[in-house]
């Protein structure tokens, strides 16, 4: 994203130093960049390039024919079922979430917008091991519906819902996240437009508002779907870990660590972190795209009115 | 402008305020309500126990050593970044982002595996009496890499629409580099070093993933908060993990409320650029 803006002015600027044979930048010192240079790459490669590397090392430290045994024992197997049907749930309901929050938001003017989106933000803010434990005040045996659900036998905790929960709470803000600042900034004409010639709101959306978002809104979605799958603090205290059951791919890769199978737990973690370059690829692919180029800050909450012009 | 034209308020609205109620605000205020259930007392007791100040202790220091590590290691990763051409630069700009994809129990392993006494760093470390895994120093690496992004993703746009004409001007009047860098560059960047601050350190704060397989979780040494609550938790203290939990919480708030500040004023420094 910022790569292509970066480029572009680096090019002019150096074209023009040169032509006018002006002083180097700071920091152009070719000794101190070599420094810099390798002082990054160093770190770069132990902090970011190495743990990615032994993934895959490990994984198949005792050859390909153990690894695929270990992907395909019934329980790794379950795992992962378990954390694709997760994610088929969270995802398409947070993905409406988002597009609802960010027509609301964007679209009108309202008391409480600013409580809204500082709301909607919030989960980014909370630790993974809070929301679980809060999932556990609502549902669990000890919180506000845990009595009613268990007269109505009706399991939320340790099983699937549950873990929806927990994961739709930690993903809250992903999709909003990107669409906000971007619908922010695109305005609302086009879409009056649209109605005052007579399109419905329906159509409004999908033929004038989709077409501009699209790229922006599957930006979202996939970093959503990566933390979905990825999940581990929340979704460890929601769960109740039981093998072969509510062990989703990530909680299934701490068992098998811990039971000192750590060839099985890499081969696990394998498919998890090719998911994660997938997800890199793909981020890549959708910036080039214009996605997640709107200059946004971090968080939303608290500056809901200034956002600035969209980069291009 | 009060003239409502656009369709849909009600319908997108709803789905909106029911699903940030069931799914963010009720849990949250569970929580809330259970941790004051507990009465002034018990509470006090509860969070201000030795073992509860010890997990606080290791996770806000190692959570500063990991937020320190990042912001000179991150400052110097989107400097290389945005002012430097060198073959693979596109590719280290997007493994860059690794840490937000890679699943937190994956980091965990992979790091705990690198930094054992006979993992790849580890060893070569030992030698020489630096333990890393299953020590605080172990969890400063979890940390530093789950928050490495932070502080390179909101300097790098700052970086990269820096006005070259600032450094000329300073260059000009006989300014060193390093006096350049340190009386023009880097008040500059303040405002987006300070939000990527408080980013990585709270999100440090909360880590739990990365951090419990290379932490060793001995209490009192090397138990950070977020454990603490689920040993609580697995312990059937339900009381006990919702009053940590609550005090986590409330760090949360005061870091987010923290971080807008910034950003705020990071904003109005950028918008006018």
């Amino acid at each position: 994203m910022h790569g292509n803006i970066g480029t572009q002015a680096k090019a002019g600027e150096t074209g023009k130093a040169k032509g006018r044979g002006q002083p180097p930048r700071v920091g152009d010192d070719p000794l101190f960049r070599r420094i810099l240079l390798a002082f990054v790459l160093f770190f770069v490669a132990i902090v970011v390039v190495a743990p990615l590397v032994i993934i895959g090392f490990e994984a198949f430290s005792r050859g390909a024919g153990y690894f695929a045994r270990s992907i395909a024992e019934p329980d790794t197997r379950h795992a992962i079922f378990l954390t694709a049907m997760t994610a088929l749930i969270a995802v398409p309901v947070n993905t409406i979430f988002g597009v609802a929050a960010a027509w609301s938001i964007t679209k009108f003017d309202f008391r409480g917008k600013r409580l809204l989106t500082v709301l909607i933000e919030l989960p980014f803010s909370v630790s993974p091991i809070v929301a679980g434990v809060a999932y556990l005040f609502v549902y669990g045996l000890q919180g506000l519906f845990g009595p009613a659900l268990q007269s109505a036998e009706m399991k939320i905790l340790f099983a699937l819902p549950g873990i929806v929960l927990a994961s739709m709470f930690v993903t809250a803000p992903f999709v909003a996240r990107e669409l906000i600042p971007l619908m922010q900034a695109q305005g609302r004409d086009l879409e009056e437009a649209a109605t005052s010639l007579g399109a419905s709101g329906w159509r409004t959306f999908f033929s004038v508002t989709l077409p501009n978002i699209k790229w922006a809104l599957l930006y979202g979605v996939v970093l959503c779907n990566s933390r979905v799958m990825g999940e581990f603090g929340a979704v460890s205290v929601v769960s109740g870990n039981i093998r072969g059951q509510t062990n989703t791919l990530p909680l299934h890769i701490e068992l098998l660590y811990h039971d000192y199978n750590a060839v099985g737990a890499f081969a696990a973690a394998s498919i998890l972190a090719l998911l994660a370059i997938v997800t890199l690829v793909a981020k890549v692919v959708l910036e080039r795209q214009g996605a997640g180029r709107v200059r946004r800050p971090a968080t939303l909450a608290g500056n809901d009115a200034v956002y600035p012009e969209v980069k291009t | 402008m009060k003239r409502r034209v656009l369709p849909g308020l009600p319908l997108a609205l709803g789905v909106t305020l029911v699903y940030a109620g069931v799914i963010v605000v009720l849990p949250l205020a569970a929580l809330i309500f259970k941790a004051a259930s507990l009465g002034p007392e018990d509470y006090w007791r509860i969070v201000s126990s030795e073992r509860a100040f010890a997990s606080y202790r290791v996770t806000v220091l190692c959570a500063l050593a990991a937020t320190v590590f990042n912001l000179v290691f991150g400052l110097a990763l989107a400097w290389v970044l945005v002012r430097y051409r060198f073959p693979g630069r596109r590719l280290i700009d997007a493994l860059v982002d690794l840490p937000f994809a890679l699943p937190t129990a994956v980091a965990g392993i992979a790091l705990t595996t690198l930094f054992a006494t006979n993992g790849w760093f580890g060893a070569p470390l030992s030698a020489i009496g630096i333990k890393v895994a299953y020590t605080p120093l172990g969890i400063i690496v979890a940390m530093s890499f789950t928050s490495l992004p932070f502080i390179v993703r909101t300097v790098q746009p700052v970086l990269e629409e820096l006005d070259p004409a600032l450094e000329e001007a300073g260059q000009t009047l006989g300014a060193s580099d390093l006096s350049v860098f340190r009386r023009v560059i880097l008040p500059l960047l303040a405002p987006a070093l300070l939000a990527g601050i408080s980013l990585s350190f709270a999100r440090s704060l909360g880590e739990f993933g990365a951090v419990i397989f290379i932490a060793g979780n001995k209490p009192f040494e090397t138990e950070i908060t977020a454990l603490l609550t689920f040993i609580r938790l697995e312990e059937y203290d339900y009381p006990a993990s919702a009053a940590i939990a609550s005090v986590m919480l409330i760090t949360a708030f005061v870091m987010l409320a923290a971080t807008n500040l910034m950003q705020a004023r990071a904003l109005r420094y950028t918008a006018r650029g």
